[in-house]
């Protein structure tokens, strides 16, 4: 007993030390990580750590893990290669890579591409899932886990814009929604096998929005978002818990914090929710604050959406009261992204990326930096450091 | 008793990976992997069995994706990248000639072969680009993609010398072992440009061009697409309907002289919408084959071959692209019927207009195969034949 003590201690300390970037928008998938603190102020060349090449296209953006940066791409003509990606955070030197075959349609709109989803991971495998419905299950190491080929087993599920939605892990599933015009569904896969543990049919439309985690004391909550509103589904069986439905957008997705939603559904929404079966509260709902593509972010007592004329607004998170406004360098796909530091990180699809300070009474743009390259992926934030990527290169900002 | 104990330390001193040898059985393993999961647990097992192997897995497991499923072939190609890697960087022998010899027998599969490739590429890049001439007509289309892309540089070459003559004829020799689209597209585009040469695309492509048509059926609510209509289960051209709204529709004849063999119902009927039309061909195989149908639509659509259901999807408006969807199927010697049925639905922006599809037929690798009774293509810019009205 006394042995395994200073064990358990050491693992637990590690793991809270580590604050790793899990999935699309980091914990929760709200894009904010308060635990991240040191973030650089300045985006620069004095700022920029490394940069590397990648071998081919993708928007997703990478997972942090421990000293090791994950990310996915897809190249070849008709990008019917992909690609799993991993190097050291330290100099972005590459460790390993491992290809895979496509087995499901990669057509997509030129815009996008066939890495488009963010990977999720556990903390001890990478979940990484395709535009073409090929999704993968390595280990840390590079170790195939699993692997399915969602269009092999589902073979009118497929979007010929192209598929977006992140998965993410919530208790011992992976959560995906692979929602389309036809064979439209979400479903929890096993983390260990890939198996179906559950598998539900969802509105027979395109929708590109991710899953987003509510976490509710000891219970988590999968939200699933589509243009008829929100279902929560508990993430082991796909039961479902509550229901919105009001509509809901079907690219910006949701904000959890706690107990409550931000949803981008007739401007903006917030809800209360519970996981016993109750209706959701609708705390208020704010028209004049609509996201475009970028998908809301909640630091402490305010709400931050992006619209589709590149404006920043900043409003009440109790109210729904727009507090301020300033306009950035737009247009955006991306989503903006915070630390613990009071600074909003966000980049826009000319490469322009834009660090707005949120200590004052408004928001101040306080550095500009181009990138030269088209982002549309969200930046990924650890320890001191910012990672953004674009279709054929990957920057670490800060220390 | 002496005998006993002696098995069990042989047995447990004898790590996994030097046991009697394990290659057999994980690919085995590999291959066995099945829909929604199945496998994945053993396969897992049997691909670290493999990847704890030396360079001698890399042959058999190139070898064993003759028989593997899509999925099972990315375990191997992973296992067998994962071991290749690392004995490269360690600098331990690799099977550098079978691997060659791999590479050269076109009769393996040719995924596997065009992995090969890459391996060798890395071991003995010279000799590589030494092979890559000989693959203009490699029934591998990734690896005839790097012979086309030579040729195409070539005849770039004397293009910009001025040296016409020779760029034609090595621009043909590229067209004519090209399957992508956008290698074809580039070679269409010099050989019609500057070289003012004539390219039969839809002939190189295998495109359909000569249909009859049928519309409009009613398809609002997007109820159409699920409808039996008659051309589902009877085809006679001479034939006449109730269509929408209890009007009558016949058969008309109907041709495309588009590059990429697109069938435009808009043509002979009108920008309408929440409406159903069919296509009807017939395809006169010259053997009973394999094949594929490749269809372009980006309407909801069912295609039928012999008058048998080969698949069917309900998306509108979401893109359309040369070889859009693939199905594999199997063609009588003879006379075989097609039926494509499309299916417009009711929106109104601009961008959802279209009502049209493109099919073409092909052998696995994009080669196209032509009716024995092919016609020549229509005239760019002739119009849209319709049968006289009666």
């Amino acid at each position: 007993m006394k042995f395994l003590l200073p064990i358990f201690s050491l693992a637990l300390a590690t793991s809270a030390a580590r604050a790793d970037w899990l999935n699309f928008r980091g914990p929760q998938g709200s894009g904010y990580a308060p635990e991240v603190s040191g973030l650089p102020s300045e985006l620069s060349d004095d700022t920029l750590s490394w940069k590397v090449s990648l071998p081919g296209r993708g928007l997703g953006s990478p997972l942090l893990i421990g000293d090791k940066v994950y990310l996915t791409a897809a190249s070849g003509p008709d990008q019917k290669q992909l690609h799993v990606l991993c190097f050291a955070a330290s100099d972005g030197s590459p460790l390993w890579e491992r290809r895979f075959w496509a087995t499901g349609r990669t057509m997509s709109h030129k815009k996008t591409n066939v890495a488009a989803p963010t990977p999720a991971s556990d903390g001890d495998r990478i979940y990484a899932l395709y535009s073409s419905n090929d999704l993968l299950c390595l280990n840390l190491d590079g170790d195939l886990i699993w692997m399915r080929g969602l269009t092999l087993d589902y073979p009118n599920a497929s979007n010929s814009l192209g598929m977006a939605s992140s998965p993410i892990v919530a208790g011992d599933s992976l959560v995906a929604q692979i929602e389309n015009d036809s064979e439209s569904f979400a479903a929890g896969f096993d983390l260990l096998t890939g198996t179906n543990k559950w598998k539900t049919d969802r509105p027979k439309a395109a929708n590109w929005t991710s899953p987003t985690v509510l976490k509710m004391g000891e219970n988590e909550v999968v939200a699933l978002q589509s243009s008829k509103g929100i279902v929560g589904v508990l993430p082991g069986t796909g039961s479902p818990v509550f229901e919105y439905t009001s509509g809901a957008s079907t690219i910006p997705s949701s904000a959890a914090v706690g107990d409550q939603l931000y949803i981008p559904s007739n401007g903006l929404t917030a809800l209360s929710v519970t996981a016993d079966g109750a209706d959701p509260k609708k705390l208020w709902n704010e028209s004049t604050q609509r996201p475009g593509t970028s998908s809301p972010l909640v630091i402490g007592d305010k709400v931050y959406i992006i619209n589709n004329a590149g404006v920043l607004n900043c409003a009440s998170r109790e109210t729904g009261e727009r507090l301020w406004r300033i306009r950035l360098k737009g247009p955006f796909s991306s989503s903006p992204v915070a630390g613990a530091d009071n600074r909003l990180y966000v980049f826009s699809e000319a490469g322009i990326g834009q660090i707005v300070d949120l200590s004052g009474e408004e928001g101040k743009v306080i550095s500009e930096f181009e990138l030269g390259a088209t982002i549309l992926g969200t930046p990924s934030l650890q320890n001191g450091a910012l990672y953004v990527r674009s279709d054929g290169k990957l920057w670490k900002f800060g220390k | 008793m002496k005998f006993f104990p002696l098995f069990l330390l042989l047995f447990f001193s004898t790590p996994i990976s030097t046991r009697a040898n394990p290659i057999p059985d994980s690919l085995a393993t590999l291959q066995a992997v099945g829909p929604e999961g199945k496998g994945n647990t053993e396969a897992a097992a049997a691909w670290k069995e493999l990847t704890d192997q030396g360079s001698e897995i890399i042959v058999p497991t190139l070898e064993a994706m003759q028989k593997a499923s899509p999925l099972a072939r990315n375990w191997m190609r992973t296992a067998i990248e994962t071991v290749f890697r690392r004995e490269l960087d360690a600098g331990s022998d690799l099977p550098t000639k079978a691997i060659e010899e791999f590479l050269s027998d076109r009769k393996n599969e040719p995924n596997a072969r065009r992995l090969a490739y890459d391996l060798f590429v890395e071991v003995d890049p010279d000799k590589a680009a030494e092979l890559i001439p000989g693959m203009i007509d490699d029934p591998s289309p990734a690896l005839r993609r790097e012979a086309v892309a030579q040729l195409i540089d070539q005849g770039k070459g004397f293009l910009k010398e001025e040296k016409k003559g020779q760029s034609v004829s090595v621009l043909t020799n590229a067209l004519d072992g090209a399957r992508d689209i956008d290698q074809i597209e580039e070679i269409a585009k010099l050989l019609r440009g500057d070289l003012e040469q004539t390219v039969d695309l839809p002939s190189h492509f295998g495109f359909l061009m000569y249909w009859n048509l049928i519309a409009p059926f009613d398809n609002t609510d997007r109820k159409g697409f699920d409808e039996v209509f008659p051309p589902e289960t009877e085809i006679n051209l001479q034939s006449k309907y109730q269509g929408k709204e209890g009007k009558e529709v016949a058969w008309e004849e109907y041709s495309t002289s588009d590059d990429y063999g697109m069938v435009d119902f808009n043509q002979p009927f009108g920008p309408i919408k929440q409406v159903v039309g069919y296509a009807y061909t017939e395809f006169d195989s010259a053997e009973e084959r394999e094949a594929e149908l490749r269809l372009g639509c980006k309407n909801a659509w069912k295609i039928w071959l012999n008058g048998e259901l080969l698949f069917g999807r309900d998306e509108y408006h979401r893109g359309i692209r040369i070889d859009q969807y693939t199905l594999p199927v199997k063609l009588k010697k003879g006379k075989n019927t097609l039926l494509v049925k499309a299916c417009q639905n009711e929106q109104e922006q601009d961008w959802t207009v279209q009502w049209q599809f493109q099919l073409r037929v092909c052998d696995s690798t994009g080669t196209a195969i032509h009716s024995t009774d092919r016609k020549p293509t229509p005239k760019p810019n002739a119009k849209p034949r319709r049968r006289a009205a009666e």
